[in-house]
């Protein structure tokens, strides 16, 4: 685990993939603005004078056990009804070897954990899949993919809160509303939570 | 309440923001110089949360409904009241029915109309800043949008940053634009070759600045796994022009991020405009916290 430079406001902690969780958890409690990504967590502060105890308070936590990345739980976890008609499905059965109704089993039986948001708002990555379902992005992006798209890339599967461009191999769709200003929060998924997809 | 008679190229209702979203997806968004605005509200005796119109490239036109206190900051635009000129960086007392109309900027990008009371329009998540990117907040400002305006509150907060992004650099000097190291400043093979100067992207906007000249050389054509961005983050795709983030920056993205602006850096990049010559130049060690 590594602590990198990211201006006079943040820094960001460098770890394995399946530390993400494990880091956010830790560092929750911390003044600051903390951001998981793949496999980095950004630490910022409100101001440039509070960083230096900042990094000191982070490398303290980080110096520490992690707490283990936790289970899921029936009251964190999102059940998503997909309909699995995406116009990927059949590629994407093809690149990972199965079978159209093994995809759909493998994504459906597999909790995913919300791994952390970005592109959009409401948009989540979901990891911790089945890893037979590891595929590239398609080689050209569409410019519109449909709000409630349930798609795959990499080892990562994601739901299109709203319409807009992008490269993931479609395999469905839900009707779920993952970003409601209306709602607080307004983000259905968030880091830490589980999705569990269902045909 | 105030008439938008004209919004100019693109006016906006910008405050301070709405920091602590990002984990899901949402930027802070917020006012781009944030120096000019702090001016502003402390002009017109507003709290820092106060929203304010933030306007790129003048031309904007608007009636007052009642008596405002008002004031200019920001990129310098010939100003005037019923036709008769008004000074910029005070404040200006307008009575019912007066126009104010901004003509072009000879030189900066924004400018900020503040009002005592601040813009009223809804906040949305904590905020009243239109973020581009998210779609979140009031829609850009349009000619014949009424916008409500607030009370004063007394017990306000008038802190804020006080170096601005204006003035910016003596006509004909480029704005220097200082670097901090960023997390993936060994994805580039010269890391000095950043340093010196690029030309503003007519392709720039409140996402992200755009920067062209030499193009950098990356070590290796690496994936990254996607990190998180931060505004000022100077990222550079493999075309090796790099883009610097603005307000309404993606809260996280697939390049790496070989430097970050300082903080009062960001407000000066807030009034390069398109074409203009910027230096970038790396801080000494000393000036890293």
């Amino acid at each position: 685990m590594r602590l990198l430079p990211f201006g006079e406001c943040a820094l960001l902690v460098e770890c394995e993939p399946d530390q993400v969780a494990g880091v956010t958890g830790a560092l929750a409690s911390l003044p600051a603005e903390v951001v998981p990504a793949a496999r980095t967590v950004l630490v910022r502060a409100a101001s440039p004078d509070l960083l230096g105890g900042l990094r000191r308070e982070v490398s303290r936590i980080l110096a520490g056990p992690l707490p283990a990345a936790p289970a899921p739980r029936a009251e964190r976890t999102v059940v998503v009804p997909v309909r699995y008609d995406g116009e990927d499905l059949a590629e994407v059965a093809a690149l990972a070897g199965l079978s159209e109704d093994q995809v759909v089993a493998a994504h459906t039986d597999t909790p995913w954990r919300v791994a952390f948001g970005g592109f959009a708002p409401g948009f989540a990555y979901l990891d911790g899949g089945d890893p037979r379902l590891v595929v590239p992005r398609r080689a050209t992006p569409r410019t519109v993919v449909p709000a409630g798209s349930v798609g795959l890339a990499g080892a990562y599967s994601g739901i299109y809160p709203r319409p807009s461009p992008g490269g993931w191999q479609l395999i469905g769709r839900t009707s779920v509303t993952l970003w409601d200003l209306e709602r607080t929060p307004p983000a259905l998924l968030r880091p830490g939570w589980w999705v569990r997809f269902q045909a | 309440m105030i008439e938008i008679l004209r919004p100019g190229p693109l006016a906006l209702v910008e405050d301070a923001g709405r920091p602590g979203l990002a984990a899901v997806g949402v930027s802070a968004s917020g006012v781009f110089d944030r120096g000019a605005f702090a001016e502003g509200a402390r002009l017109v005796g507003n709290d820092i949360g106060c929203a304010s119109i933030e306007i790129t490239l003048g031309g904007m036109a608007a009636r007052m409904d009642r008596d405002h206190r008002v004031a200019l900051t920001g990129a310098e635009c010939p100003a005037s009241v019923n036709g008769t000129a008004v000074s910029w960086g005070v404040p200006i007392e307008l009575a019912a029915g007066d126009e104010l109309r901004l003509g072009l900027p000879s030189r900066g990008l924004r400018s900020y109309l503040s009002v005592a009371g601040g813009i009223d329009v809804p906040p949305v998540l904590g905020s009243r800043s239109t973020d581009l990117l998210s779609g979140l907040g009031p829609a850009r400002l349009r000619a014949g949008d009424v916008l409500p305006v607030g009370v004063l509150d007394p017990a306000r907060d008038a802190s804020g940053p006080t170096l601005g992004g204006w003035p910016p650099a003596a006509p004909g000097s480029p704005a220097v634009l200082d670097l901090l190291p960023g997390p993936r400043t060994d994805w580039l093979s010269d890391p000095a070759l950043l340093a010196g100067e690029w030309q503003v992207s007519p392709e720039s906007n409140r996402v992200g600045v755009r920067l062209t000249g030499p193009a950098l050389a990356r070590t290796g054509e690496r994936e990254l796994p996607s990190e998180p961005l931060v505004r000022g983050a100077v990222q550079v795709p493999p075309s090796g022009q790099p883009v610097v983030f603005g307000p309404d920056h993606p809260t996280t993205g697939g390049y790496p991020v070989v430097a970050v602006l300082t903080e009062a850096s960001i407000d000066r990049l807030a009034q390069c405009r398109p074409g203009d010559t910027v230096r970038l130049a790396w801080a000494p060690p000393a000036d890293v916290a």
